[in-house]
């Protein structure tokens, strides 16, 4: 990001933002998954993750958002979780929610 | 190779993510090519490039702190008196010529 | 005390707290998705999240202040922190077996630190608790290392031009605590008294410590 345009001609935006639920469990999954107890990711495979977003989604996508992008990818890829039960999972939620699945 | 505090290095002017594989680089676009001086070895880590692919054989590399006149990294922005750092692994550094 | 202690420092209105801008759904199916399949596999359980949260919100900045104001009182503590600050907040009583390296920088007449993670966002959340949302910024990352004095002097701090300003990119694996200078007029406080002047900001070094009211 140094010296990076256009970001380096931006006023820096200094209101104080607090955490939604949403941020504590996803900051609370990295945590766990990546502690040495469990050794699941490292906080290196999330950049890796994150800066493979395509430009215009990164922008676009909230910090925790990449956060929780980056950890279900890397789960899948370790096949921890399956990627079939996630997208499986994904749908029955989106159903609960009441969208189309 | 080690270097000692004080002694000039070169970042490599090396652009991976250029040549288009997936790579994670953790040596800042701003420094590469540009020459600053060692501050201090940190330590030994794991080399974050293999990391960050789920590597469990990454090997060891030294990291230290590279200080650089913020003049050299910015031309034609006002940096009088301004230094700035960063910290970069043994493979990126080459004695300054 | 952190909040609190903050709000004196900037009172403009576009810096008062705002809410938590919450997840896109989809994003928030994707945590509840991958959290459930985790509980479910036994690879962690809702008590874990449940204590890590707790341990999330039981960080604040005054931690960090605590261990800057022993700095200024105990030269022997100071010794330590600058030779090993993880091993010197342990001392503390704060858990950073889950932290990388954690360097501190003393601020001094000569030199001031001012701390940035280019690359993503870095910060020794164990020792200071969650960064602050502009620490996060493409701006703040993207014009501290290009423009530092008038970042920050953004910020309220403008420093002589004979101090060399420092700008430190933690691009690996140290995170970096600024130690602040001990304002002037503080001789014989306490340690309590003195970690009340210690902000977040002074810690990162987008700040000075605060100097006492008369």
């Amino acid at each position: 990001m140094g010296g990076i345009e256009p970001f380096a001609s931006q006023p820096i935006d200094r209101a104080e933002h607090e955490l939604s639920e949403f941020d504590k469990r996803v900051d609370a999954l990295v945590n766990l998954l990546s502690h040495p107890s469990r050794a699941l990711m490292r906080v290196d495979e999330m950049r890796n993750s994150i800066e493979s977003l395509p430009p215009d989604e990164y922008d676009r996508t909230l910090y925790y958002e990449k956060w929780i992008h980056a950890v279900a990818e890397i789960m899948v890829a370790k096949d921890v979780i399956g990627e079939e039960e996630l997208v499986l999972k994904l749908a029955d939620l989106k159903e609960e929610d009441g969208e189309e699945a | 190779m080690s270097f000692a505090p004080g002694t000039r290095v070169t970042v490599r002017n090396d652009w991976p993510e250029a040549k288009g594989v997936k790579v994670h680089i953790r040596t800042p676009h701003f420094v590469r090519g540009k020459t600053g001086r060692i501050e201090t070895l940190i330590g030994e880590f794991g080399d974050p490039e293999f990391l960050a692919i789920g590597r469990k054989d990454a090997p060891k590399r030294a990291l230290y702190m590279v200080v650089f006149d913020r003049a050299d990294l910015f031309p034609g922005t006002n940096a009088h008196n301004e230094t700035m750092t960063a910290d970069l692994y043994e493979n990126w550094l080459e004695a300054a010529p | 005390m952190s909040g609190d202690h903050h709000d004196h420092l900037h009172t403009h209105d576009d810096h008062a707290p705002v809410g938590a801008t919450e997840p896109r759904p989809e994003y928030a199916r994707l945590e509840r998705a991958v959290r459930e399949l985790l509980i479910a596999k036994g690879v962690l359980t809702a008590e874990d999240i449940r204590k890590q949260i707790e341990l999330m919100d039981s960080r604040t900045p005054a931690m960090g202040a605590k261990i800057v104001a022993r700095a200024w009182v105990d030269p022997a503590f100071k010794a330590r922190l600058m030779a090993n600050a993880k091993a010197a907040a342990d001392e503390m009583g704060v858990d950073t077996s889950n932290s990388a390296t954690v360097v501190a920088l003393e601020n001094t007449p000569e030199r001031h630190h001012v701390v940035v993670c280019t690359l993503c966002s870095c910060y020794p959340k164990a020792i200071l608790g969650v960064p602050p949302a502009w620490y996060k910024s493409s701006a703040y990352r993207a014009r501290t290392v290009k423009e530092p004095r008038k970042v920050l002097a953004e910020f309220g701090t403008s420093l002589p031009e004979g101090t060399e300003i420092r700008v430190v990119d933690s691009t690996a694996d140290m995170r970096y605590l600024v130690v602040p200078m001990r304002p002037a007029g503080t001789e014989g406080w306490s340690e309590d008294r003195l970690a009340a002047l210690v902000g977040r900001d002074s810690m990162i070094g987008t700040a000075l410590a605060d100097t006492p009211k008369n």
